[in-house]
């Protein structure tokens, strides 16, 4: 974290030797950029930390470790396109889930969803990239998810 | 009265959910508490790189030529381009609240939008260290059938997706103002 602060200071002092007035100008592009983003960002943040605590943990594990392999991976593609669970913890859960018997390919649907998949996120990306190819990029996401987690099951020998 | 507009409903929100949270306080409930305590530490952790990020993508914005975007992420580059693409976002930083303000700029600079939907989803799946550790937990032949059958997929899918919007002329919302036309 430091270490993007120095970077960053340090370019903006090499910019602001170089060019004072361009220099300003990135300030207020940066500026101007960052407090259009910040109302929908702190709308993202709120439904993240509510998300978060509808979809617990455990209500995770209970259904992704399920007998039934396609209820499984229905429920982990479902799981991991609504909720945004930062890396940190959906790797260490996903080690959980294969520890207590989840197959495979359903854990690869819950993280490729996850880190492909954003419903909640959605507000964020309509400002960048409008609604329709918002949707579009999330519908072509949800399909590539559902090929790789097909994939590792025929690598890992759960299916067919 | 677009900045009012912009900020009346997510005031709205923020301020329902503050509420909310401090209700929870006063009256001991649990879950309440925990939403506003992790909404803090989300908050913070994004808060604390996303000033870098912007003010790079100021520097970026106001250095870096359209002509070099264009000659090897915009409409005439190679197939290279996606090579950049994924590798740029293979070294990214933080999740899509990055993400998407650099591909928002790469766009202005005209990349082509091909490019940016394939940088974005390389940001998702495999930036360095969020690999590293997936490898960590679930074994590395878990990862490696992850990205030997997700990337090119993402490459293909951006590159349909990509063709087809620019066919229907799409244009990225103007995040800038009247003043930055033409995306």
């Amino acid at each position: 974290m430091l270490i993007l602060y120095m970077i960053t200071a340090f370019l903006v002092g090499v910019s602001f030797l170089a060019a004072p007035r361009k220099t300003g100008r990135a300030l207020d592009v940066a500026l101007r950029r960052f407090l259009r983003i910040l109302p929908t960002f702190v709308v993202v943040m709120v439904l993240v930390a509510v998300v978060l605590h509808l979809v617990p943990d455990h209500l995770v594990m209970r259904v992704l470790a399920r007998e039934s392999k396609w209820a499984a991976m229905v429920s982990a593609i479902g799981f991991g396109s609504v909720s945004v669970i930062p890396g940190f913890i959906a790797f260490p859960l996903c080690g959980l889930l294969r520890d207590r018997g989840a197959l495979y390919m359903v854990i690869s649907a819950f993280s490729t969803t996850l880190m492909m998949v954003g419903v909640v996120t959605f507000p964020m990306e309509k400002v960048y990239l409008g609604a329709r190819l918002a949707f579009w990029r999330n519908a072509t996401a949800l399909v590539i998810a559902i090929v790789v987690a097909v994939a590792t099951g025929f690598v890992f020998g759960e299916l067919p | 009265m677009r900045i009012l507009k912009q900020y009346a409903w997510p005031a709205g929100v923020a301020g329902s959910f503050a509420l909310f949270v401090l209700l929870s306080h006063a009256a001991a409930f649990a879950p309440g508490e925990a939403m506003g305590e992790s909404f803090l530490s989300f908050f913070w952790q994004m808060l604390k790189i996303l000033p870098c990020v912007f003010v790079l993508i100021g520097l970026f914005d106001v250095w870096v030529k359209r002509e070099t975007v264009e000659k090897h992420l915009g409409r005439e580059s190679s197939a290279l381009s996606y090579l950049w693409a994924v590798l740029l976002g293979g070294t990214m930083v933080g999740g899509l609240h990055v993400a998407l303000p650099v591909g928002h700029v790469l766009r202005v600079k005209r990349a082509k939008l091909a490019v940016v939907l394939a940088f974005l989803s390389a940001s998702a799946i495999c930036r360095v260290p969020m690999t590293l550790f997936e490898i960590a937990f679930l074994g590395w032949r878990f990862s490696c059938v992850r990205f030997a059958v997700s990337l090119p997929l993402v490459v293909l899918s951006s590159a349909i997706l990509g063709h087809w919007f620019d066919r229907l002329q799409y244009r990225l919302p103007d995040i800038d103002g009247p003043e930055r036309k033409g995306l």
